[in-house]
């Protein structure tokens, strides 16, 4: 509380007055941009002629940054965190089954209750159901290749899928993407929202990968690698790798005692 | 050496890539798949406010419009109230809108639209009252990590000349940037934007 403000409140400042701590305005923590690769990427082709030159313009939060929208159950299918069953035609998918599983957490480490994270990617043979995919790799037919899943009250989400396949692409003439599965979160506030993607331990193409190592922060980097998670697999069925997502955090609200955002 | 603060720190973004439409809109990447799908259209027959189409394109550093590039719009109801907790203004909450939505843009043109209503002008917690607009976030290949813009109305000039965030910009030419321009057509009302990623008329982009 600045001296003007309480003088603005109680004139007699010389009276002692209990210290209480100063209400935060609800937005979130500056964004760390050196935790996320840059607009202008010149390794990542595509990037040059699709990243904006100007400085941006830094926005103290108001309230339509802080507030974002609200999902619930009534928004989802029961099949949709299950990608082996959500689009089967006549059998299972072809592929390594695997749950993928974790929390979504903002900065504060505190977990994002009931947000939505969707989950889209190849599927094992490194071929996108997608119009505008030509790998040569083929289609499966009992394999759609997105899903979706609202976290719980202390920010858990999983799904079940098969583990996706590496496929080339034209940024350079051999040019591989590691097997990844693509993420988007929302969080509480639409300045929270997040696209990003998970890639698997001990992939060898992650070094050469030119989209992730344009990320100049190599913990940053290292934290969109899933660990696989023995303990978390289901026995003669499905191994299983777990992923954290981090938002960004949130100073204290009106809702002082509450989760940020509820 | 202090105590160390122990705070995490966000997870990275990456691209959403060229087929984001798998993950975000399947029927734009050529199946169905959920029994319930997002879309461009915010309003039911039984939302508030004055029907508007939104219709625009993103256009990269060559002039050539994005295809493949995704957009979401967050917006106040037409009483200028947020459909979230943490909106504390005294606005009606309207059940019929949600107040967000998604759309790819055509593979073709690149041409993006959305169904919505105008929102009212927007109550902030400080009581400072700011003009009307839509946010806007983008990604697409080659964008790595989401662009934050916002739309504001050509028709609302007293108060875009009033807004607090307009006034951030520091060249009254780029505020232009961030206005889209009211028309009819065919009995509808429609608001077109240009959203340039570079050149002599970038539009302005937030760090929000």
């Amino acid at each position: 509380m600045h001296a003007q403000a309480l003088a603005s409140r109680d004139p007699r400042l010389n009276r002692p007055e209990p210290f209480t701590p100063p209400l935060g305005d609800g937005g979130f923590f500056q964004r760390d941009r050196s935790m996320h690769p840059p607009a202008h990427a010149p390794g990542y082709k595509s990037s040059v002629l699709r990243s904006p030159r100007q400085a941006l313009l830094s926005l103290e939060n108001s309230v339509s940054e802080i507030t974002g929208p609200v999902f619930g159950h009534n928004d989802l299918g029961p099949l949709d965190n299950d990608l082996i069953r959500n689009y089967a035609k006549d059998g299972d998918p072809v592929g390594e089954r695997i749950i993928v599983h974790g929390r979504v957490l903002d900065e504060t480490g505190r977990g994002v209750p009931n947000t939505l994270v969707e989950f889209w990617q190849a599927n094992a043979g490194g071929r996108y159901r997608h119009k505008k995919d030509t790998y040569l790799a083929p289609i499966d037919p009992n394999f759609g290749g997105c899903g979706r899943a609202l976290t719980d009250d202390t920010g858990y989400y999983y799904f079940r899928t098969v583990k996706p396949g590496p496929y080339p692409w034209r940024n350079y003439v051999n040019s591989w993407r590691p097997a990844h599965i693509h993420f988007s979160v929302f969080g509480s506030g639409f300045a929270q929202r997040l696209i990003t993607q998970m890639y698997f331990e001990g992939d060898p193409l992650i070094p050469v990968w030119r989209i992730l190592t344009t990320i100049p922060d190599q913990d940053a980097l290292e934290r969109l690698v899933a660990p696989l998670d023995l303990n978390a697999s289901a026995p003669f069925d499905s191994l299983a790798c777990r992923f954290d997502i981090v938002l960004r955090g949130q100073r204290s609200t009106y809702f002082e005692n509450r989760t940020a955002g509820n | 050496m202090p105590q160390p603060l122990n705070y995490l720190k966000e997870t990275a973004s990456q691209t959403a890539g060229p087929y984001v439409h798998i993950g975000l809109i399947p029927a734009m990447a050529g199946f169905d798949i959920f029994e319930k799908n997002f879309s461009n259209v915010l309003v039911t027959p039984n939302t508030q406010g004055e029907r508007i189409t939104l219709e625009g394109k993103v256009i990269d550093g060559s002039g050539t419009p994005l295809r493949d590039v995704l957009l979401e719009i967050w917006q106040a109801n037409a009483a200028g109230r947020y459909n979230h907790p943490a909106d504390r203004s005294t606005g009606a909450l309207d059940e019929e809108f949600r107040g967000w939505g998604r759309a790819g843009s055509d593979f073709e043109s690149g041409l993006v639209t959305f169904e919505t209503i105008k929102p009212g002008a927007i109550i902030d917690k400080t009581g400072r009252k700011g003009a009307p607009h839509i946010n806007v976030w983008i990604v697409a290949r080659g964008i790595n990590i989401g662009l934050n813009t916002r739309l504001y109305f050509s028709d609302e000039e007293a108060a875009n000349a009033a807004d607090p965030v307009l006034n951030l910009i520091e060249q009254p030419v780029r505020r232009s940037t961030l206005i889209a321009r009211r028309s009819e057509r065919a009995g509808k009302i429609v608001y077109s934007f240009t959203i340039n990623l570079q050149g002599p008329e970038e539009t302005v982009f937030f760090d929000v």
